[in-house]
């Protein structure tokens, strides 16, 4: 790790400012990313800017929509009784993120923005069809995704909370790399009233992306035999010494069924 | 009072301070004016040093020094040295060549030491570390075996020719290529034993200390054998007498042979400590033990078994591809040769054996002994090749194993390849385990799985293996540099507590317990008032360490002898002080008794009559009571057992999931239950480790893939099943405890169980073998690429 000045803020303006006037600023929420990243001095922040104390944490239901602050951490999303009986994929997801001291300080905000192609939470947001909301706008999941650890995010912008609509139904199934336990193919399907999001983390060398022709598929017939002669090709998907680009390909059928016949 | 003898579950003492935070290791050790070193480690897989600029570095802030390879050739260091030599075929000694502790010239692994960075903080030797400039010119790597030994290949060392360290053999090949040449059949397999890295929980440590007024150095270093390295470091690397050079290994955190080895760090930090005259602590990180801790594993073989028409083994040949890494780490040339070689009768009558071992050099770190040590490698090449020969000649597994087993009656038994096992029984171990893995109900089991989509297998392994190392006449004529007897001193203080000085090092294995139990056993001293000391040369006399799984059968029995000693004395001073003869002087349960009355005297009478010796035999006999015993075994010894895994294979993913593993282990004299259940639970986790998960894999080009736990797949705890552990034990006849140890079963046993099953749960798929790790990616390829299938068994009519 490098030297570098902390800031801890106390309000969301002081926060921005830092971040935007200086390059070299780092935001940090739960730093289960961020620390391991500057203990190997991959990153060298000339300041941290923790985001703890700009009372960004809290889970609330709201019409059909569940508003999650940014600085919830997993575990809070696992265990909230509301995610478990409205999104309850959601739940399961965070459930299944690193270990107990991962899911005791990593955050969905410090997930999202560093969308890690083999991350959990960006299929979430993308199959559920969520908003991000910022420091200054609110961003569409279809927007916010641009690419592995690429996001729509400005320098300095920070997120403060996402907002999910509650599915009809929905599931998370995730097959882990046997190393390090992100995904390798991890599924996200949810289904609304008028139609089906099913997005793919781990699997594509873009990072996480929306299968539109099983959401096709699922959206006339909400079952795995919907979507089990869909082939999804190989070019383009991750390989890697866990798991061949074939190997993904082949994945995504599997554990797409697994989570549809798990939703429905 | 509660038992706490010998087969006393107690609980370990140890615990209180592992569990609680209060262990004390090296990286816990700091000394006033520390230094701290930062070593820069080649990048390169292989390349020549064209010029290290230290300019910058030198001067950035808090840098006090930066030393690199000019250095310690201008103050003369010598090479890390090799403690085993091999010799050829031809009878010309193995190839060894230098090891210098900073690279010199050249690197040849990533991870290679360049440079030292010296600094007032670790922050401050990292800063400067980057500012080091290092030009170098890539060489040609050759990062595994089989690149290693083709023609053409790029050498490790000049003057290496074809990478071979050694061409070594043992057997006659005249006469097994007779027997090849009469047989009724014969089964042939290649297989790949995979590379692996230790990964104990601690990372090294390593703190060099100098006393400016005496003249003194220490190191204190995460090792499991102290007096190793103060031997091989003092006479060979810095040429310090034994008198002016301490080694301490405090609490260690798992080694697994990994901190045998007398690494580069130790050196550089107790040279540099000289040097500057300050404390120098270098403490690994995790990257960075990836990199320089030894590796294991790592053969390539092909093995064949001569067999006649009723599935008795007449023949085995074998020609074995070992890794050696860049440099001969300390004890690598012994792994793939006496502690491979030897053990390849295995539980089996094999009348003739021959196997042909080369060593090679490649671009990667050095391998050298890893749990188990040459007799995994073994186990698994032999227990593999017996299940593809029971598949092709149709004979029952079981049946097979039963047919070719060396009897009950049949110990001593001498193997065609030099060992002799003392005793054993293993129709009995592997009763044993087929009842407690319910082997008749698997293929209810089986069928029940097919409905539920699943492919269910199970395999067995039944094994022997070779340890309590060694005696040292025999190791000696098969190339070690060392002794390996051990060494126990037992100090009864004047109240009758017993201090107990051991040569052997527990990071883990609970010997503060177990050596305890023994004192218990056979002095009678409460079990709380027995202290053991371990790891620090300027307490215990000269003692070789703990691996190979001898701490107790050669420690142990050490200590025995010992005990022994004090007895003899205690008796001797009791006679005195009841006025009797020493022949009628009898000790049992803390006591000596004059036989046939009820005159008596406690130990604590008689260690208070020796150290306040008023009315003492003081003419024939020295006041004290403190004995100290070497022991040299006469034998190595030979637990064994059978192993049994069930699994069940998803066909859609190829994921395997271990179901029930089944351990019936023959370890002699259990001094600790608890303790031994432990040991067979944690080797028979590394065991599913090697067989399902780990890999360390360079790419073709020398670069570690496989270089963090991002990477790198460690067994987790929801990857083991319930372990069922059990013993059947038969005694070793040699050494006064019967003991045979227990540390490596686990990890020799049970991959071949594993792979097995993986094999058998894929029966209907045609697959004869596959290496380990047998990952979801690798049986899903297989399946995919099976004939007789598409992706998936037909489900079980509903
Ligand atoms: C051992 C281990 C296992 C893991 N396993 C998984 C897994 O299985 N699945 C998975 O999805 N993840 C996994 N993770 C990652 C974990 O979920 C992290 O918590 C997450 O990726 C980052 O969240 P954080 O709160 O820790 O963010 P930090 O590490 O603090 O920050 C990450 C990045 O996001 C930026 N940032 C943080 N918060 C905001 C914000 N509100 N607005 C803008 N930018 C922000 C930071 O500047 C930084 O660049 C694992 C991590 C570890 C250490």
């Amino acid at each position: 790790m490098y030297d570098f000045a902390y800031q801890k803020p106390g309000s969301l303006a002081d926060a921005v400012k830092v971040l935007s006037g200086d390059m070299e600023a780092k935001a940090l929420a739960g730093g289960q990313t961020l620390i391991p990243v500057l203990k190997q001095r991959l990153n060298k922040p000339a300041t941290v800017v923790d985001l703890s104390a700009l009372g960004l944490t809290g889970i609330t239901v709201s019409g059909g929509v569940i508003t999650i602050g940014a600085m919830t951490r997993h575990a809070d999303i696992a265990s909230n009784a509301d995610i478990k009986a409205k999104i309850p994929g959601l739940a399961h997801q965070a459930s299944l993120i690193g270990d107990e001291a991962v899911r005791h300080r990593g955050t969905m905000g410090g997930s999202l923005a560093n969308n890690d192609p083999a991350a959990c939470y960006p299929s979430a947001l993308l199959a559920l069809g969520g908003t991000i909301k910022t420091d200054r706008r609110t961003i569409a999941a279809d927007d916010f995704f641009q690419g592995m650890f690429t996001t729509a995010l400005e320098q300095g912008e920070i997120i403060t909370s996402i907002d999910l609509p509650i599915p009809e139904k929905s599931a998370y199934e995730k097959f882990r790399n046997p190393a390090s336990r992100y995904a390798i193919v991890g599924v996200f399907v949810a289904k609304f009233a008028n139609g089906v999001r099913l997005a793919i983390t781990g699997a594509s060398q873009d990072g996480v992306f929306r299968h539109t022709e099983m959401e096709k598929a699922l959206s006339a017939n909400f079952s795995p035999d919907a979507i089990a002669g869909i082939v999804t090709p190989a070019d383009g998907l991750n390989g890697d010494i866990h798991a061949s680009s074939e190997y993904r390909a082949h994945l995504i059928g599997v554990i797409s069924k697994r989570a549809v016949a798990k939703a429905a | 009072m509660v038992f706490q003898g010998i087969g006393a579950s107690v609980r370990r003492k140890e615990d209180v301070r592992f569990l609680s935070g209060k262990g004390n290791y090296t990286d816990d050790i700091n000394r006033p004016g520390q230094l701290y070193a930062y070593i820069q480690r080649s990048d390169r897989p292989h390349a020549t040093i064209d010029s290290i600029d230290i300019a910058a570095a030198s001067a950035a802030p808090g840098v006090v020094k930066v030393f690199v390879g000019a250095d310690i050739v201008e103050a003369g260091l010598g090479g890390i040295p090799c403690g085993w030599q091999i010799h050829n075929q031809d009878g010309s000694p193995m190839a060894e060549p230098m090891h210098p502790v900073i690279a010199v010239g050249k690197v040849r692994h990533v991870g290679d030491p360049v440079a030292v960075v010296i600094a007032e903080t670790r922050q401050d030797a990292k800063n400067a570390a980057e500012l080091l400039e290092i030009t170098y010119t890539d060489l040609p790597a050759v990062a595994n075996l089989t690149d290693a030994v083709k023609p053409g290949a790029g050498e490790v060392h000049d003057g290496v020719a074809g990478n071979i360290c050694y061409d070594w053999a043992i057997g006659d090949k005249s006469v097994i290529d007779g027997v090849f040449a009469s047989a009724h059949k014969v089964v042939k397999l290649d297989l790949i034993n995979n590379r692996l890295i230790p990964n104990a929980m601690e990372p090294r440590v390593a703190l060099g200390d100098f006393d400016t007024s005496s003249g003194d150095w220490t190191l204190y270093t995460t090792s499991q054998n102290p007096h190793v390295i103060r031997l091989l470091m003092g006479a060979f690397v810095l040429h310090i007498p034994e008198n002016k050079l301490r080694v301490v290994a405090p609490d260690v955190g798992g080694g697994f042979g990994s901190k045998i080895y007398h690494y580069a760090e130790e050196a550089i930090v107790t040279w540099a400590a000289g040097k500057l005259r300050r404390p120098v602590k270098w403490t690994a990180d995790r990257s960075e033990s990836f990199m320089s801790d030894a590796h294991g594993r790592d053969h390539v073989s092909t093995a064949e078994m001569a067999i006649d028409k009723e599935g008795h083994f007449l023949g085995l040949r074998i020609t074995t591809l070992a890794n050696m890494g860049a440099y001969l780490s300390t004890f690598a040339p012994a792994v793939p040769t006496y502690l491979y070689a030897t053990l390849l009768a295995g539980v089996y009558k094999t009348p003739v054996i021959y196997c042909n071992v080369k060593a090679v050099f490649t671009n990667t770190v050095p391998v050298d002994a890893y749990r188990g040590a040459g007799r995994p490698e073994a186990t698994y090449l032999l227990e593999r090749l017996v299940d593809v020969i029971a598949m092709e000649t149709g004979i029952d597994k079981v049946e097979l194993r039963r047919k070719n087993f060396i009897g009950v009656d049949a110990f001593p038994y001498q193997t065609p390849v030099a060992l002799q096992y003392d005793s054993g029984d293993y129709q009995t171990t592997l009763k044993v385990a087929l009842k407690n893995a319910d082997w008749d109900g698997f293929e209810a089991r089986r069928a029940e799985a097919k409905k539920r989509g699943k492919l269910r297998g199970i395999g067995i392994s039944t094994y022997v293996e070779a340890c309590g190392i060694a005696p040292s006449a025999v190791v000696g004529s098969l190339g070690a540099r060392a002794g390996l007897y051990e060494v126990a001193e037992i100090r009864v203080h004047p109240t009758g507590s017993v201090t107990v000085f051991t040569g052997t090092h527990s990071h883990g294995q609970g010997h503060e317990t177990t050596f305890a139990q023994l004192v218990v056993d056979q002095l009678g001293v409460p079990f709380d008032q027995i202290e053991i000391v371990h790891g620090d040369t300027a307490k215990i006399p000269f003692g070789m360490g703990t691996y190979g799984s001898r701490s107790l059968p050669v420690g142990g029995s050490a200590m025995v002898k010992a005990m022994d000693k004090v007895i003899a004395k205690g008796k001797k001073i009791a006679a005195h002080l009841m006025e009797a003869a020493v022949e009628d002087i009898e000790f049992k349960d803390n006591t000596f008794t004059v036989a046939g009355t009820d005159k008596s005297k406690t130990l604590t009478d008689i260690s208070l009559a020796a150290y306040v010796p008023h009315n003492y035999p003081i003419e024939e006999l020295e006041p004290g009571l403190d004995e100290t015993a070497f022991y040299d075994p006469k034998n190595f010894t030979f637990p064994g057992g059978c192993h049994i895994a069930e699994l069940e294979v998803d066909p859609e993913t190829g994921v395997v999931e271990m179901i029930n593993f089944t351990a019936v282990d023959d370890v002699g004299r259990v001094i600790n239950p608890m303790i031994v259940e432990g040991q067979v639970q944690g080797g028979v986790a590394q065991g599913i480790g090697q067989a399902l998960m780990e890999a360390c894999i360079y790419d073709s080009s020398g670069q570690l893939l496989s270089g963090s736990y991002m990477d790198y797949t460690m067994p987790r705890a929801n990857d083991i099943p319930n372990l069922s552990v059990a013993t059947e034990n038969t005694m070793c006849t040699h050494n006064p405890l019967g003991s045979k140890g227990c540390g490596e079963v686990g990890a020799i046993g049970s991959p071949p169980a594993v792979i097995n099953a993986v094999v058998d749960a894929l029966k209907d798929y045609g697959v004869r073998h596959l290496d380990m790790p047998a990952t979801g990616a690798k049986l899903w390829s297989i399946i995919q690429a099976a004939p007789s299938s598409g992706n998936a068994p037909a489900m079980a009519a509903e």
